[in-house]
């Protein structure tokens, strides 16, 4: 039931609906570079991987897929339910998990463990993460790097689209299966946000400060978007393709992206992580608001 | 008025006040002579019947977006150009009739189960119908089921589907001794069943992830955004059946209400008028919770208020709790639609935070 690639949306999840926007990440007092990290947070089990430390890691979250090098890690739980025992056996020196684990950040706490403390906040708050940690893990100079590079490669993206009118979309992470019930769209804070900004669009719901937003349908009809992008870290609309979608939408037959038909799917949970492959997902965004850009 | 003011539940006033017409006729106690019950039930009809229309109507005027009205009949403007037009048929007017079906079952569903149940404190979703059913809504979440037949998608299909084998669980388990229902026995296999159906919905939730169980327990929280009509006449025939029988049980439910043995005396077929006040409040509550999730607090709120108001005789308070139920969850929704507007808050929050307060107000007042 509790399939590997469905685990991801409920990573993506957890990035988008479960905590709000919050101050970047803080490090608790550092002393040497850690050498056994535990990694519950898939985003930061990839930017640990991409800065070099994946030997350094010796276990991570139930949800981690990606790089393909942690399949063969020991699985120690996720955000409900950390293996405490297993975590405390694998003798780490460094815990990566989330700022609301408060219990297990005690009991490591106690146990004289080493805690990063992470919390989802925007674009910067990537980058901000990702020099605390590369601090943490004596991986400085690379997590500077990798920081460049996301800097470059979401500039050039933004150097791509600029110039073109900017389509006001409607950002759309989840919804029930044929119909337009439990639609669930990014509002105006959050990385989903961001990466929609510097791929060329424009989010209708950029007034509202919260990462998630569940709109009615009349909210939907009267912010009248251009464009509805629906991301998905996988299939999970089965069957879900284009037409289906459009025939879903087709309800609200005033909104201007309906009458043009710019509604389209994307599929990947590089779309929802915010970790180190977010310039992929940056450029899905901005492949599906300006293909002619891509030419 | 002394005769009206009798103990909600139970009692020999009550009795003597609420049986029937030939009861009433050969009560030599009387000093007051009763209005007719056609001309109550007219003015109590026509009282709260006025409340709904005046609620119907003004909800689709009100939203979270300003329209106008001239716009919205305007034919000269085709109607997938038209904004307005669109928001109010296609957002608006589902939400408002969503909202009076659903506010009708629940808050009739909670009148018969509390005569049924003979306890003040029987809500729709005492026996575990409305459990069964979430129980189906969330394998239908969590298991991305899309089945689905006409109208009705995976959610309210495996909600029907748990409600009904919850509604036969316990109907079998109340009929196993004897030929009548046992009260006692159909009151704790539903509050176990309910456990055990909870129980079932936190080991599915555990084991589901996170965008699934949040989409759950938002669906728990009640929703009438239903997007439009179909789901709506997907409920509609399963609901006219409920009413249609509800209408032979005011009379026998009042005697019901006293006791079993009082009302079999009083030439009431208990067994049948349990069966039919079982199946009838069971459907409803299936049907609206289909439509738009548990809506909680309408099945015990709305029929008490009723019962402060008018009195107990379920000859006015069933009607009247249709009216008013509908009437209330429309108002709900109204404010759960626009107080944070664009932001929603769930029906269900409104409905528990209004008719709280409300009925704790009307019930120190009538004190």
């Amino acid at each position: 039931m509790v399939t590997g690639p469905k685990r991801l949306i409920g990573l993506a999840f957890v990035a988008v609906l479960v905590f709000w926007a919050a101050p970047p990440a803080t490090t608790q007092q550092r002393p040497a570079a850690a050498q056994r990290i535990v990694s519950l947070v898939p985003a930061l089990t990839e930017m640990l991987f991409a800065i070099g430390a994946g030997p350094q890691v010796v276990a991570v979250s139930s949800y981690d897929e990606f790089p393909p090098e942690v399949k063969s890690l020991p699985k120690v739980g996720a955000l409900l339910d950390p293996d405490m025992e297993r975590i405390l056996a694998l003798r780490p020196d460094l815990v990566v998990s989330y700022g609301s684990q408060t219990d297990m950040q005690a009991q490591l706490a106690r146990a004289k463990i080493r805690v990063f403390s992470y919390r989802h906040a925007g674009l910067n708050g990537v980058f901000a993460t990702l020099k605390d940690l590369g601090d943490a893990v004596g991986r400085t100079t690379d997590s500077e790097r990798l920081s460049r590079e996301i800097r470059s490669g979401l500039d050039a993206i933004q150097a791509r689209v600029r110039g073109r009118p900017k389509p006001r979309t409607l950002l759309v992470f989840e919804r029930d299966p044929e119909s337009l019930r439990g639609v669930y769209v990014s509002g105006g804070v959050g990385f989903l946000h961001d990466m929609l900004g510097i791929a060329g669009g424009v989010n209708v719901f950029a007034d509202v400060a919260r990462e998630s937003v569940q709109p009615s349908v009349e909210t939907m009809l009267a912010r009248a978007p251009e464009f509805i992008l629906e991301v998905r870290a996988t299939g999970l609309l089965a069957g879900a393709d284009v037409t289906q979608a459009k025939r879903v939408w087709g309800v609200l037959a005033s909104v201007p992206a309906v009458q043009q038909g710019h509604i389209q799917i994307l599929t990947g949970d590089h779309l929802v992580v915010p970790g180190p492959r977010l310039v992929q997902g940056t450029e899905a965004f901005a492949r599906a608001l300006h293909p002619d850009a891509f030419k | 008025m002394s005769r009206l003011r009798a103990s909600r539940f139970g009692g020999q006033e009550t009795l003597d006040s609420v049986a029937g017409a030939k009861t009433r006729a050969r009560d030599t106690r009387a000093h007051v002579v009763p209005t007719p019950i056609r001309t109550r039930l007219l003015k109590t009809v026509a009282g709260f019947g006025v409340l709904l229309i005046v609620t119907c109507v003004i909800a689709p005027l009100v939203g979270s977006s300003p329209i106008s009205l001239a716009r919205v009949f305007d034919r000269s403007i085709p109607f997938s150009e038209n904004v307005d037009a669109q928001i109010f048929f296609v957002a608006r007017m589902p939400r408002v009739v969503a909202g009076v079906i659903v506010g009708a079952a629940l808050a009739t569903a909670g009148v018969v189960f509390q005569a049924l149940l003979r306890n003040a404190l029987a809500t729709p979703f005492t026996l575990g119908v409305s459990a069964g059913a979430s129980l189906g809504a969330m394998l239908a979440i969590v298991l991305g089921a899309t089945i689905s037949a006409g109208p009705l998608s995976a959610v309210p299909l495996a909600c029907l589907a748990g409600a009904a084998i919850a509604a036969a669980i316990v109907y079998r388990l109340a009929t196993m001794q004897d030929r009548a229902m046992s009260t006692t026995v159909l009151l704790l296999a539903g509050v176990t069943l309910n456990s055990f159906f909870s129980a079932l919905i936190m080991f599915v939730q555990y084991i589901a992830d996170f965008s699934q169980v949040y989409r759950a327990a938002r669906w728990i929280m009640g929703d009438l955004d239903v997007g439009s009509f179909e789901p709506i006449m997907a409920a509609l025939p399963m609901l006219a059946i409920a009413f249609a029988m509800f209408a032979w049980l005011p009379s026998s439910l009042n005697l019901l209400s006293v006791g079993a043995d009082a009302a079999s005396a009083r030439g009431v077929d208990v067994g049948r008028t349990q069966r039919l006040a079982f199946v009838s409040a069971s459907l409803a509550t299936a049907a609206a919770v289909s439509l738009a999730g548990p809506i909680g607090f309408i099945g015990i709120v709305v029929p008490h208020l009723v019962r402060l108001i008018i009195g107990v005789d379920h000859r006015l308070v069933l009607p009247a709790s249709a009216l008013f139920g509908a009437a209330f969850l429309v108002v709900c929704d109204l404010a759960a639609r626009t107080l944070l507007a664009p932001l929603e808050i769930p029906v269900g929050v409104i409905t528990a935070l209004l008719g709280g307060p409300f009925f704790l107000w009307l019930l120190v007042r009538k004190g």
